[in-house]
Parts: structure tokens; sequence; C-alpha cells
């Protein structure tokens, strides 16, 4: 095991990470595309059942193929990226609408007793994966889109809560935060002026890594039942129905499993690209 | 050690009493009243009645509360209400194989994130490092439970190798039972090894850039030898959290996995019980596996410290 003898090691990944940043916005905006255009066309009305159409695999008149009930795979994925954007969107809305707050007070306070309270619901918190937030809340509330968003969703704050008060903290050392101190500025007005716009790129890059984990945790989650519900559409539900189809119809399982791969895929390139373009710091990590 | 290890052990009580809290909260409390809610809208009155007070809901919530932990303390877990068997019991048998299940698939991602880390690391830049890394990457993308789907697809439809599923139990052999759970394990391992994979190689690259890297290298060793001799312990530390964080990550995962294959583990018991509105038995399971997760996390954080004495803050 040598190391490579090049000067510029590294060179080589560095234009592979502008490309994967291209590629990987590439792929995310085909599926936004796909996503938004379905409300207003789909090859195919996915509510329609054509049963003399039922099970064809994948050519001219329906790319994608069609399912047990003669539905357009196509058009089922297209109105199902719907479900997993709006999911994945919302979740991580909740997660950086309560954890970024909970973060810079738990920072503007570092040391007191609201901070220790801050970070030790925050442990609780991760005590619970998503899968076990969603299975109380569906226990109770029964299966739906929502709660799956709930559990997603309350699964993000720690993790944002973390990412804030860890980055706030080393930012409340700077000298650009003291000098804002001296000029009598409060804890509160500090972090909303000066901390948290430094902040907006790890969120941003952060915000990302969670779109893509959301989008597998709703597909997990309506997988085995406790996301949307039908007749909306959804990858997990789709993947479901066809695993009794496997053998006579694989591009029912196949179809929409690329979707989420090629989705997940993409966000996690675009994630990786905005890093680099965003915090050259880190750069020498990866 | 012993303050900093008593002082985490009483972190851990508090978490396992709001965590208990917060469950009993949500499972018990919020639906209004349980017993109605199990039997659903078209029950009689009477029928009501008598699960009421089979399940002890006339007396207060609080006595209810400390009657359920301490009855788990004593491995007491009240009764199924479906099954009308303990649910100590149905946990107990599903859980010789969610179990071993999860285990084997932290070991089959430890054994593929090791050697494919280290290589990764040692070869920056180079085109292995970047074929590691677009693995890892695709690894992390697809879904453990398409990933398995595949998988059946593969070895159990078109080539026969394999059964689609089910599981002999362990009283038919060991060999028998641990094959059924080789498929499940690796489609769990998947993206669990692309994770360690990444923590691996960075957490090598940031030892290796380390001044002591420079002053055995400065003494005479070779890349290698530095690398193998100094840099590997070091850089495992961050390695074993995550694999410890994994775990629970790893047992959810089997809940989901074992739908695949058709395993009577602990996710499937949890889906029936879910569906059958059986709240004690979805009480139970959930608590604990948050249980598990946090007695995981904190045996971790223990081995952390024991490792890094500057973490005995």
């Amino acid at each position: 095991m040598t190391l490579p003898a090049d000067p510029r090691p590294g060179l080589w990944r560095q234009a592979f990470r502008a490309r994967s940043l291209i590629l990987g916005a590439l792929l995310s905006l085909v599926f936004l595309a796909a996503a938004l255009l379905s409300f207003l066309w789909t090859p195919y009305d996915v509510a329609a059942l054509d049963i003399a159409a039922k099970l064809r695999p994948p050519g001219a008149a329906h790319w994608l193929g069609t399912d047990h009930f003669g539905r357009d795979v196509l058009s089922m994925i297209m109105v199902g990226a719907r479900t997993s954007i709006a999911v994945a969107v919302v979740a991580v809305g909740i997660g950086v609408g309560l954890g970024v707050p909970l973060g810079l007070a738990a920072a503007a306070r570092r040391g007191g007793w609201l901070d220790e309270l801050i970070m030790r619901a925050n442990d609780l918190v991760f005590a619970f994966p998503s899968l076990v937030i969603a299975i109380l809340i569906t226990a109770v509330f029964g299966p739906g889109a929502v709660n799956a968003i709930l559990a997603i969703g309350i699964f993000n704050v720690p993790v944002f809560a973390r990412l804030t008060r860890g980055a706030a903290l080393s930012l409340w050392k700077r000298d650009f935060i003291l000098a804002a101190r001296v000029a009598g500025k409060g804890a509160t007005r500090i972090s909303a002026e000066h901390i948290l716009p430094n902040l907006a790129n790890l969120l941003i890059v952060q915000g990302t890594i969670q779109f893509s984990l959301g989008i597998l945790a709703e597909a997990g989650l309506s997988y085995v039942g406790l996301g949307a519900q039908p007749p909306t559409p959804s990858w997990g539900r789709m993947l479901a129905e066809s695993q009794t189809m496997i053998s006579f119809a694989p591009w029912l399982a196949l179809m929409p499993g690329m979707a989420i791969v090629l989705t997940v895929l993409g966000l996690n390139l675009m994630g990786d690209g905005l890093r680099d373009l965003l915090d050259p710091r880190l750069r020498r990590q990866r | 050690m012993l303050r900093y290890a008593l002082r985490r052990l009483l972190s851990l009580a508090v978490s396992l009493v709001v965590a208990s809290l917060v469950i009993f909260l949500v499972i018990e409390v919020i639906p209004g009243d349980p017993a109605s809610y199990m039997l659903g809208i078209n029950a009689q009155p009477d029928t009501v009645a008598a699960l009421r007070s089979e399940l002890g809901l006339d007396v207060s919530k609080t006595a209810r509360y400390l009657a359920w932990v301490g009855g788990m303390l004593h491995g007491d877990f009240g009764t199924s209400y479906t099954y009308r068997t303990e649910v100590a019991e149905m946990i107990g048998e599903r859980m010789w194989i969610s179990l071993p299940l999860a285990l084997y698939a932290l070991t089959l991602s430890t054994l593929i994130a090791f050697p494919a880390g280290i290589l990764a690391a040692s070869r920056r830049g180079s085109a292995t490092d970047l074929g590691v890394m677009g693995v890892t990457q695709l690894g992390v993308a697809v879904p453990n439970f398409w990933f398995a789907m595949l998988m059946v697809l593969l070895f159990a439809v078109k080539l026969r190798w394999v059964s689609a599923g089910g599981f002999p139990g362990w009283e038919n052999g060991f060999w028998p039972a641990l094959r059924a759970l080789t498929l499940p394990a690796i489609a769990l391992a998947l993206p669990q090894a692309s994770i360690l994979t990444r923590v691996m190689r960075s957490s090598l690259l940031d030892t290796l850039s380390e001044d002591f890297i420079r002053t055995a290298r400065a003494k005479g060793l070779n890349r290698r030898q530095a690398l193998w001799r100094h840099a590997l312990r070091n850089a495992l530390i961050p390695v074993l959290t995550i694999i410890g964080l994994q775990f629970s990550f790893l047992m959810a995962g089997a809940i989901i996995i074992e739908q695949v294959f058709f395993l009577p583990g602990i996710g499937r018991l949890i889906f029936q019980s879910i569906s059958s509105r059986d709240l004690i038995v979805v009480e139970s399971v959930v608590m604990l596996l948050v249980f598990a997760v946090i007695v995981v996390n904190f045996a971790v954080d223990l081995a952390y410290a024991w490792v890094d004495p500057r973490l005995r803050r």
C-alpha cells in the first residue's frame, strides 16, 4: 500500500467533486420537475384501472410498464415523487424550525441549565429512531403520511439542534461576536444577526443530507404500512405491493426502487458538492 | 473514571425514566380510554368494562404507570390482549431472531468497512479510493429493504440457491438458521458498511496528518508501518463510536427487513400488534427497543471515555 507520487493528490477528486455537484443537482431537479409536472400532467391517470393492460412489461405504450391493476408505473412514480418530496421537505422544515432555535438558545446560554436541559432532551429524542416514533404515533392515531412527516420531523430536531449548538459555540468565541457584545447587543440579537447568518452554509448542507435521509425513511415507513395510505401513490408502498409479484413482474420492484436510489444519490452528491463549495475548510478531511 | 461512570449511570437512569413516561403518556393517556380504543367503536359497554378492570384501568394513571414500570423491572411485561399470552414470553421468542440478525449485520458491516476504509485512506486520491467512495455513495442511497428484494429476486427466484424467506428456528440446527438470516443480514449491513467505510477512511486520513505520524516517519518507519502501527489504533476511536450508534439503526432496520423475508421477529410482532390494536404489546416492545438504544449508547460512552481519558469531563 503506497500513497500516489502525485504532488497534488486530490486533484482528480476535486474535478470529480465539481462534476458530482452538477450531476447531483441535475438528478434532484429531474425528480422535482417530475413531481411538479405530475400536478398538471401524467402519461396516464393514476387512479384509472385498465385490467386489459395489466402487468405489461416496459414498452412503447407504457415506458415503465403497468401494475396488476393496469395502472401506469411511470405515472405512479411521478405522483409518488410528490409524496416523498412533500414528506421530506416538511420533515426537514420541522427539524430546522425547532432544532435551530433550540441550538442557538443552548449556545447562547452555554453551560447554563437551559443548555443542559435542551441537550439532555436531545439525547432522549435520539434514543427514539424515527421508525420507533412512527410506531408509537401509528399505534394511537393510525397510519398516514402526516404521521410519517411527524416521525421523521421529530427525529430531525436533535440533529439540527446539535449541529447548530456545536457550530454556534465556536462562533461565540470569535472576535466579531465580542465586538457585537461590546456594542451592547443582547444574546438574542447576536444569535439572530451574527451567529445564524454564519451557520447558513452548514445548515444548507445538513438540510440536503436530512432531505435525502427523509426520502429513504419515508420509503421505509410506507413500505411497512406506516406511511402514506392508498390511494395516495408512494414509492415505498409500490415496493411493498410489488413483492408478491416479483417473480413474474420484476419491473414493478425495479422501477420505484431506482427512483428512490437516483433521488437519494442526487441529493447526496449535491450535498457533498455544496459542502466543498460553501465550506472549503472541510475539503481536507474528505 | 469511576465518577464519570457514576454520572453517566445517573443520566442513563433519568433517560430511562423519562423515556418510559413519554411512551406511557403516548400509549395510555392520549387515546383517552385504551380499553375502548382496543376494542373498537362497536364494542359492548360490558366488554369494555371487563377489559378496563382486566387492564387495571380502574386505578389512577400514576398507579398504572408505577405498576407497568414495576412489572417490567421484574420481567413482567403484562399479558397480550389478542394472544392471551405473556408479552415477555412473546418478546423473548422473537428476540432470538431480531437480535442475532442485528448482530450478524453489525459483524458483516464491520468486516466489510475496515479493509475498504483502510484501503481507500492508504491510497487517497487514487482510482481505488474513488472507486471505494463511489460504491459507498451508492450504498448509502440504496434502501436496504429494496436491496433485500433484489437479492430475493436474484438468489431465490432466478438462481434458486436459497428459499425466499421464512425461518426454520434455532432448534432445527445452527446452520440452517444462520443460512436463513444471511440474506437479511447482508441487506441490513450494506448501508451501514458504506457509512462505516466513509468514517473509517476520513478518521484514518485525519490521524495520518497528525504530528505523531510525522515523528514515526522521521524515526524511519515507512508509510505502511506508520499506518498499521500508529495511525490505525488512534483512528479506531471514532469508528467504534459509530459502530455502537449503528446498533440502534440495525435494530430498527431489522424490523423492516424482517417484513421482506417473512421472518417472525420483533418487527412482525409489532406490526401485528398495531393492526390488532394490542397496545400493551406495542408499549412494551417500544420500551424495550428504546432501552436497548439507551443502554448501548451508555456502553459506547463508557468505552470511549476508557480509551480516551480526555473525555472524562
